[in-house]
């Protein structure tokens, strides 16, 4: 409710902005023009949404297999740990503008560069959030474990194990909005549909407003995708529901 | 204790340092098989210390420690929050390489005989403190270990559940004792009261141990050592009102209160 106010409030200055400041429409277009172009546009949004969810979804479910699997060595093997932790996060510093063009000449003009993409600027935050579970796991409880002779292995699938999904599922969350940026670079870098592409479209074409509309969907979709792992969370651990919900 | 029994337990001469925090000193103790001992002592005394020695989570720095395979009810009940109860207390079943089916079938039974029945399915937090506290004492039973280690098992219950509760322990340890030691087994049978157990109970509550062991073994303050071993000869079941319970409490007490002047010795 204090949420849906707010971007009432929010709406309204920026449509006064528009309205009395002196900028010019094909910069920032008021809030009118932009709903008007969500409603001619709806059909073209609409394809393209689709591509980049698409994108999305798999890059952060490639993401989160990888991350837990990453997650799981890392905490079995100290010196693996040791060894490419500084690695991972190089990996993060590595500007996606700069991956992006690279992967295309590598991975093809298709859609398997951009969830490559994707999964990679979301596999960083999956692992540190999984990884750090992992670690704060009671010691007591992995003594537990010891005494009811449970091998390493067997204490990580019964104690730890489940303590990491729901972690991994938070990194996801985390990782959501770089996930849409990502996204829309690698459409930038070479592709034939999706928002980012409609956007990098629109802009040279002085359809400004259609743009916006294309940052309105995909701000839409990222806070609807936000809320659809929120959920998942808590289907799947429903012991940490009593948590306070969103 | 008489060398006619076979014994256990045999803790010998055996101290355990952290760093420069001397836990336990020079302590003997032995428990012989079906037998129930008490250890009493203040808190930080090296209690918990001395039963992760004997289930083999920690050596001694000087002295020896040999046991019967050895299950510990830890003082926390350290549930796994997102198990149900019955998966809970299967749990060692499932680490042994049972599947889930067969080893909630084998639990199962038991929920009955501990007063958890209808509750199988309920996760931890929904349970009460006594419910709790009696999930992860069956699932120290279904380790089906000859020796169990009980960490101060009742401490976190409210008087009442604590009352509870030690009326149950006593008439579970009393079938035990009636059966024969040499078979404990991780059947339903046996964690509903089928076979003799060998407990070794830690606790800071005198009149709890007075009323449930066979004899009490008293630590002073940390450092911990033995001042003294109270052989509790009374019938069963014991009330905390009976005059022979009430006179042993009130020396076991007496030893609690001398003992740091036996331990500065
Ligand atoms: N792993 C450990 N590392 C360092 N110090 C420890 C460790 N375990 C126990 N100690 C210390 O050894 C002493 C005895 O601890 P212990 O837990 O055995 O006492 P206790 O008699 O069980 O106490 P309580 O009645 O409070 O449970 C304490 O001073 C404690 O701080
Ligand atoms: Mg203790």
């Amino acid at each position: 409710m204090m949420a849906l106010v707010l971007f009432a409030g929010l709406l309204g200055a920026w449509q006064l902005y528009a309205d009395l400041g002196n900028v010019d429409d094909l910069i920032l277009p008021a809030p009118a023009q932009i709903a008007t172009a969500l409603w001619d546009d709806r059909a073209l949004l609409w394809h393209n949404l689709l591509v980049t969810a698409q994108e999305v979804a798999l890059g952060i479910l490639a993401a989160l297999v990888l991350g837990l699997a990453c997650a799981a060595a890392l905490h079995f093997s100290r010196v693996l740990r040791h060894a490419t932790y500084p690695l991972l996060v190089a990996s993060q510093a590595v500007p996606v503008v700069v991956i992006a063009p690279l992967l295309i000449v590598w991975l093809g003009f298709g859609i398997a560069p951009k969830i490559a993409i994707v999964a990679l600027v979301c596999f960083f935050p999956i692992v540190v959030t999984t990884l750090d579970a992992l670690s704060r796991v009671d010691p007591d409880t992995l003594k537990l474990m010891r005494t009811l002779d449970a091998s390493r292995w067997t204490a990580f699938r019964f104690a730890e194990a489940p303590a990491a999904l729901p972690a991994a599922l938070s990194g996801a969350k985390i990782a959501v909005a770089i996930a849409v940026i990502g996204a829309v670079f690698a459409e930038y870098a070479g592709s034939s549909d999706g928002l980012g592409h409609l956007i990098l479209q629109s802009i040279p074409q002085l359809e400004t407003a259609r743009a916006w509309a294309a940052v309105v969907v995909l701000a839409a979709f990222a806070v609807a995708l936000f809320y659809a792992l929120d959920l998942v969370q808590r289907r799947l651990v429903p012991w940490t529901s009593t948590e306070r919900p969103l | 204790m008489g060398s006619d029994r076979e014994q256990a337990v045999v803790v010998q001469r055996a101290t355990r340092r952290f760093g420069s925090v001397t836990a336990l000193a020079d302590v003997t103790l032995q428990v012989a098989t079906g037998e129930v001992v008490a250890v009493v002592g203040p808190s930080g005394c090296g209690k918990s210390t001395l039963l992760e020695l004997v289930c083999g989570l920690e050596s001694p720095d000087e002295g020896t420690v040999t046991a019967a395979p050895a299950a510990l009810m830890a003082q926390r009940d350290l549930l796994l929050p997102w198990a149900s109860a019955l998966d809970n207390a299967a749990l060692p079943l499932r680490v042994h390489g049972a599947g889930r089916r067969e080893a909630r079938a084998a639990a199962a039974p038991t929920f009955a005989a501990f007063g958890l029945a209808g509750f199988e399915g309920s996760r931890p937090a929904q349970l009460s403190g006594g419910m709790r506290q009696r999930v992860a004492f069956l699932r120290t039973l279904l380790a089906g270990k000859p020796v169990l280690c009980l960490d101060e098992p009742f401490a976190a219950l409210d008087a009442i559940a604590r009352a509870e509760m030690q009326a149950w322990l006593a008439a579970a340890l009393e079938r035990w004792a009636h059966t024969d030691p040499a078979t404990p087994t991780a059947t339903p049978a046996a964690a509903g009261g089928g076979s003799a157990r060998t407990v070794l109970l830690v606790t800071h509550d005198v009149e709890e141990a007075v009323l449930l062991a066979d004899r009490v073994v008293v630590l002073s303050p940390r450092p911990g050592r033995v001042v003294a071993e109270l052989p509790v000869d009374l019938p069963r079941p014991r009330a905390a009102t009976d005059p022979g319970v009430v006179v042993l409490r009130a020396a076991a007490l007496d030893v609690l209160r001398s003992a740091p002047v036996a331990a500065a010795r």
